[in-house]
């Protein structure tokens, strides 16, 4: 494969909160990182994420939630991305989820999970370490 | 390689079968300008031509995803599938780019007869034509049938990869300073319908009124006289008009113009296709030279200027090029 691909990274903000600094500011440490980031704004449904995610044939999923449905909506993502091929595709998540979740949602698939007052250059190196190009 | 090319082969098949897996990862190797792209073109190309390619340009602001997402919906409404591919800049420091235009056409994403695709501009020389062009065809051979391309048309490189669209719109809004803006992004000699967006607001039909005077400075003896239209994206208005002209200048190129302007279009298709080899081929192969590097040691002590520097590269390279054509 070419070396001139760049690794592209979905940052979605699934289910209903308002509240998008802390995808904004990811979504810029990536760009700053020589991402190409997508963007899809705010209340996504997991249907939404998973579909923009093939299309943009994205190297990450970065998810941002703060509404406290994690439990509920990343396994649908997960399922989702199996369903449609994508199962391999490395997907994080941050935002406000408790201490306790973490290893439950691990063990569901999410690679990893970024608290509040994470540095960004941390995430940064993690998806440049694990995200798969092509 | 023996691999790849099976793998190559496969996710053609499945873009003429309107698989997006296929059609997503074909996209990622024309635009990662490998050789398997240009292998998935030259399998794809017999298969491209059937599409209504819609170019959409206009300064930053003036609503131009907003825009896509409500005449796509109306082609939806028509039983028409849509493909979309969206241009944001590069950062021309860190090399990444923040790709945000679907945020307007999230409601287009679970839609099976809408295909968005986002890309940034890159920055390689021609590059950014080929790649979207090459894009488009892969949309084309996938059996969509109107293909937009939105791009914020500043600065050459994005002029030209609008031109290989049918008709392009050019969108402006009332007080964003559009007819400094237009041209000098030589924006106005390129678009068949002038668009106002966002005409609820104010001054909206002195916007009208000045690129009207625009296009009538620059009149030439064509046939088709480019509208310039009011449209409101975000309240959903004036769509229909806009899909009427869209319709109109179709039958326009269809009754007159249409070998004309196709064989611009092929002649730009062949342009960039010499541009991509030639220009990017030839540096990469100079760049190389190990004499590259000491003419730039050289330029840099002022020893000899860039333009004598690069004559001389060019030179010895046809020299070259030449004497191995000669040997037996």
């Amino acid at each position: 494969m070419s070396s001139r691909g760049k690794l592209r990274v979905l940052v979605a903000k699934p289910g209903l909160d308002d509240h998008d600094r802390g995808a904004k500011v990811i979504a810029r440490a990536f760009r700053d990182a020589g991402m190409e980031v997508v963007y899809t704004g705010l209340r996504q449904t997991p249907e939404q994420i998973v579909k923009t995610a093939v299309q943009e044939d994205v190297d990450a999923i970065a998810l941002s939630i703060l509404s406290g449905a994690h439990m509920t909506l990343f396994p649908r993502i997960l399922e989702l991305m199996k369903k449609e091929g994508i199962g391999d595709v490395l997907i994080i998540g941050g935002g406000i989820i408790p201490n306790d979740d973490v290893p439950e949602l691990r063990k569901m698939g999410i690679s990893e999970v970024f608290g509040p007052g994470t540095p960004t250059s941390v995430v940064v190196n993690y998806v440049v370490q694990h995200a798969r190009r092509g | 390689m023996e691999a790849s090319i099976i793998k190559v082969d496969q996710l053609v098949e499945g873009v003429l079968k309107d698989d997006r897996r296929a059609i997503a990862k074909l996209i990622t190797l024309v635009e990662n300008d490998s050789l398997e792209g240009l292998r998935a073109v030259r399998l794809l190309y017999p298969h491209t031509g059937r599409a209504y390619v819609i170019g959409v340009t206009g300064p930053a602001g003036c609503g131009k995803s907003t825009l896509i997402y409500r005449l796509a919906s109306q082609f939806r409404k028509k039983g028409k599938t849509v493909g979309v591919v969206a241009i944001d800049p590069t950062s021309p420091f860190s090399g990444g780019a923040l790709l945000g235009d679907r945020i307007r056409m999230q409601n287009l994403s679970t839609d099976e007869g809408v295909y968005i695709r986002s890309m940034a501009t890159r920055g390689t020389l021609g590059g950014l034509a080929k790649a979207t062009a090459d894009a488009v065809r892969v949309l084309d051979a996938s059996r969509k049938d109107v293909i937009f391309v939105e791009t914020s048309g500043a600065g050459q490189s994005e002029v030209e990869v609008i031109k290989v669209a049918h008709t392009i719109l050019v969108v402006m809004a009332p007080g964003l300073g559009d007819d400094i803006q237009a041209s000098k992004a030589g924006m106005m000699e390129i678009g068949d319908i002038f668009i106002v967006n966002k005409a609820d607001r104010d001054n909206a039909d002195r916007a009208v009124e000045e690129i009207q005077a625009m296009i009538e400075l620059g009149a030439q003896e064509e046939r088709w006289r480019p509208p310039v239209i009011k449209t409101s994206a975000i309240l959903d208005r004036g769509m229909e008009n806009a899909l009427k002209m869209i319709e109109e200048h179709e039958e326009y190129l269809t009754r007159m113009g249409a070998k004309e302007k196709l064989a611009r279009r092929s002649e730009i298709e062949l342009a960039e296709a010499l541009k991509y080899r030639f220009v990017d081929g030839l540096m990469a192969e100079l760049r190389r030279d190990s004499k590259f590097a000491k003419l730039v040691e050289r330029v840099a002590a002022k020893k000899i200027d860039p333009y004598s520097a690069a004559d001389r590269l060019v030179s010895e390279f046809i020299r070259k090029r030449h004497r191995s054509r000669r040997k037996p």
